[in-house]
């Protein structure tokens, strides 16, 4: 039984294609046949991310329009048999989208894959709509800062309205991935804690991922963090939530990196 | 815990956690009406403008989102003319 995820946030910069290019690849290792469909039009960006920029042929709005069939636009990630991913749009906008075409397609994606991972764009309008509408779950990434708490609010109200589920009288399962979140700063009450923003969203928690300087290099050479260094914090954070989607239940620790003692000595303050 | 706590100086983060809390209390409980300001403006001004003339830049309002409670604050700067053609009118229902 396919399930469709959306990965959503309301506000921008907070981590949804690191998210999704990081949850896909985990459940693929895992062993399940899982497609990243990117729903960002004129700004997509998950292609990227994914390494896989310069393959891009077909996109979603060439599969919604008919102009393209689904598996010419599926590009296969070069890493892992089981990884694929369907591309935004650089050039049209997102009214290119039609609803009828995007429920098509989700129809078709939901007979090919075992899980569905649509890359929400930021903000409420039509193109985060259309990204949460055919979704079973839903993870919802916030930043432990203001602003992205007050958005994630505004969006889990939407994936409590807008969607097919809600509209038949079902409910959206929803998580929260915590994103940069730096365990020292919230201890110095710096920060939001992890209790304070799942305490004002009231929704469950899916991962906590540390603040880290692997993120930006996994997006510098275009994997995703989980595949680029299965071992570092976040990558493990990620694996950890994957397996929490397929049901398993795995203690939340909150992983922190693994320094050598001379990476103490001399590395104090690495981020 | 750090010196700062112990010395009764709120963490930035407990500020955040209240605000937070306190705005979304009430935008929560606007969701669906979030055009209440509005529409509660719009008739007030219309109520008055039945008996008083109202320039329109001259009305100030505000709102509070408070604990509990908010309040809305409408003033209006009603122009010494207008405010004699009421008196004048009452004076004439008066008689």
């Amino acid at each position: 039984m396919a399930k469709v995820l959306v990965v959503t946030s309301g506000k921008g910069g907070v981590g949804k294609t690191t998210t999704t290019a990081a949850l896909g690849a985990a459940l693929a290792q895992g062993g399940s046949s899982v497609c990243v469909v990117d729903f960002d039009v004129g700004l997509r960006n998950l292609d990227l991310i994914m390494g896989a920029e310069r393959r891009v042929v077909y996109d979603l709005i060439n599969v919604v329009n008919g102009d393209a069939k689904l598996p010419q636009a599926l590009i296969k990630d070069k890493r892992l048999d089981t990884l694929h991913l369907l591309p935004a749009s650089q050039t049209r906008d997102k009214d290119a989208l039609t609803d009828e075409g995007v429920s098509r397609v989700m129809d078709e994606l939901r007979e090919k894959f075992d899980w569905v991972i649509c890359d929400s764009p930021a903000g409420i309008e039509r193109g985060a709509q259309l990204a949460m509408r055919h979704a079973d779950v839903a993870v919802v990434v916030t930043n432990p800062e203001v602003s992205s708490v007050r958005d994630s609010d505004r969006i889990i109200g939407l994936l409590d309205s807008k969607t097919v589920r809600a509209e038949k009288g079902e409910t959206v399962d929803k998580h929260l991935i915590l994103t940069r979140y730096d365990p020292a700063r919230a201890d110095r009450g710096d920060m939001l804690k992890t209790e304070d923003v799942l305490e004002i969203l009231s929704i469950p928690l899916l991962a906590i991922i540390p603040e880290s300087q692997e993120v930006l290099k996994a997006s510098n050479v275009g994997c995703p963090v989980t595949l680029n260094n299965p071992l570092c914090a976040p990558a493990r954070a990620y694996a950890d939530a994957a397996r929490r989607l397929k049901g398993e239940t795995v203690p939340m620790a909150m992983p922190t990196e693994r320094k050598s003692f001379l990476d103490k000595i001399f590395m104090r303050r690495a981020a | 815990m750090t010196l700062r706590n112990i010395f009764g100086k709120r963490s930035s983060s407990a500020v955040a956690r209240e605000r937070l809390q306190l705005i979304l209390a009430h935008e929560r409980a606007e969701t669906g009406r979030p055009d209440l300001v509005i529409t509660l403006r719009e008739e007030i001004l219309e109520v008055i403008a039945k008996h008083v003339s109202v320039e329109r830049d001259k009305v100030k309002i505000t709102l509070d989102r408070g604990e509990g409670v908010s309040t809305l604050g409408v003033d209006i700067e009603l122009p010494l003319s207008s405010a004699k053609k009421l008196t004048a009118e009452k004076e004439k229902k008066a008689a």
